[in-house]
């Protein structure tokens, strides 16, 4: 079957340093894959430029089998790949509804009707300004974005960082639910616990690349890897 | 009583105003672009009004024509050149304005010729308006009703709709926009067109008050930065206010100390910037 989302040979830059260098990842239908490293790894930036935000240098970047390398970002997310990112990119000055209704898609699976049953209590504030929703709020908040627009794989870049612990559980589980509505998930997160609770797969990026691809079961019966590839002892 | 005329006049000025700024204001907004041409956007929409009135288009058709006309001019322009300045610093952004500004002034000239001309007031409001001891000219009084119709469309566009939230949304990151799917590049051109437009029509209707010369536009841009700056940076009800605050003490003072009516203007936003930096109205 044609994977949800496939990274081949990716390249990208800052500037003139070279942070990508060759990401080789598949997301298959109905799969959560974590990406985990450590800081500085390339995580985020594999995300940006799987989404256009950054340009690919090398590589291919194709969601559904359709290649979409190259395209500017509006494009990419249009076509159903949907980033969340890491410092939520909450419109501050809108109101919850609002920043809801921009995210609304014709052809989107997903309605508001349905984003307030997994998310409650963006119901109960959906007059309140972005800016004034707590932390876990703008989370909620930026996943029913990112569903509104009718994802084909969604992307979350540590959703749960910086977060109560009772709040992670209640995101842990929406994220759960949404897979078991079918989107793919990919999820870059630095929290091993909620990682291992949710991923069928995981992969290892360090120092830009690929290094370690495993089941979740094959990631459990594997303490050496997290502690040589996560670890913070040298 | 004079005070009344003085004060209904500074409103249907400051009305105009507000035209002017709000476009100039909201494209600031959203694309922290400083347009040193929008006064000529508002040259062009009296001129074209004129040059339609005199080839015998009534007011009624011409005003749309030519704040359609303005708008597409800009978006053109918007499309093919200014979009390339936005990401560079300010001083490339009023050069380049600056220099169209002046290319459409010069235009103008050859077009129309460097006298100017007057625009008879449209059918239907050439009269005045009489009760009693106070008598008004109808064109005055339908322009502030025109705009202060406006100005609540305008708002309900802006803050009631989902087209208005995403020009909002635009202006506080495009990036999180795109990441929505959304095509900032044509929201920009849109959005310029439109303010653009806005100024064309301000020019539209103040040329049955005050008629078209080649100059109106310099004059207009100055305003509209006073009121930007007064009513604050990409603020909309800021532009309002400080519109017709402009408006008003303008023409108040063209009765108490005409010398000074233009004195007075700076002096505030000059107080404005010494006292609050970002306006009356605006945000952080």
């Amino acid at each position: 079957m044609t994977p949800a989302l496939r990274l081949t040979d990716l390249h990208s830059y800052y500037g003139k340093s070279h942070i990508l260098q060759g990401v080789n990842l598949e997301v298959g239908q109905g799969e959560i894959v974590t990406l985990l490293g450590r800081n500085g790894a390339g995580k985020s930036t594999t995300l940006k430029t799987a989404v256009g935000l950054i340009m690919p240098r090398q590589g291919r970047v194709e969601l559904a089998g359709r290649d979409v390398t190259g395209q500017p970002a509006h494009r990419i997310a249009s076509a159903g790949l949907s980033l969340v990112p890491e410092d939520r990119g909450i419109f501050q000055l809108l109101s919850v509804e609002e920043n809801l209704r921009i995210a609304e898609r014709r052809g989107s699976p997903w309605a508001i009707g349905d984003i307030y049953r997994i998310f409650p209590r963006l119901e109960e504030r959906r007059k309140n300004g972005g800016g004034q929703l707590s932390g876990g709020e703008q989370q909620m908040l930026s996943i029913a974005r990112a569903l509104l627009n009718g994802p084909k794989v969604l992307m979350l870049d540590e959703p749960v960082e910086g977060l109560a612990p009772i709040i992670v559980e209640e995101i842990v589980a929406q994220i759960r639910l949404i897979r078991d509505a079918g989107v793919p998930i990919l999820l870059v997160e630095q929290n091993l616990a909620v990682c291992s609770q949710l991923a069928d797969r995981h992969y290892i990026l360090e120092l830009g690349r690929i290094v370690l691809c495993a089941s979740a079961q094959e990631f459990r019966g594997d303490p050496g890897a997290i502690d040589r590839y996560l670890g913070v002892k040298a | 009583m004079i005070y009344l005329f003085q004060v209904l006049n500074g409103i249907g000025l400051g009305m105009l105003y507000f035209l002017l700024a709000v476009g100039l204001s909201v494209v600031f907004g959203l694309l922290q672009f400083v347009n040193f041409a929008h006064g000529a956007f508002y040259l062009l929409g009296a001129y074209l009004t004129y040059d339609l009135t005199t080839r015998g288009f009534s007011f009624w058709l011409a005003m749309p024509m030519a704040t359609l006309i303005v708008a597409c001019i800009a978006a053109v322009i918007e499309a093919l050149l200014l979009h390339r300045i936005y990401k560079l610093p300010h001083t490339f952004h009023i050069l380049v304005t600056v220099g169209l500004a002046l290319v459409i002034q010069e235009m103008v000239i050859i077009a129309w010729g460097p006298l100017g001309g007057s625009v008879p007031a449209p059918d239907g409001l050439q009269g005045v308006v009489i009760w009693g001891d106070f008598i008004y000219p109808q064109y005055r009084l339908f322009t502030i009703g025109l705009t202060a119709v406006l100005a609540g469309l305008l708002w309900w566009l802006l803050e009631g709709t989902r087209l208005g939230a995403i020009v909002r949304g635009g202006s506080e990151s495009p990036s999180n926009m795109a990441l929505l799917g959304y095509n900032t590049l044509r929201i920009n051109t849109a959005v310029f067109g439109f303010g653009a437009g806005l100024a064309g029509l301000a020019g539209a209707l103040a040329a049955p008050i005050r008629g078209v010369e080649p100059f109106m536009g310099i004059e207009a841009l100055s305003v509209a930065f006073v009121v930007v700056v007064i009513g604050g940076m990409g603020s909309y009800t800021g532009a309002l206010v400080a519109g017709l605050l402009v408006g008003v003490v303008q023409s108040v003072m063209t009765t108490l100390w005409p010398e000074g009516a233009r004195l007075m203007i700076y002096i505030g936003m000059a107080l404005v910037i010494a006292l609050m930096p970002r306006g009356l109205l605006g945000r952080a």
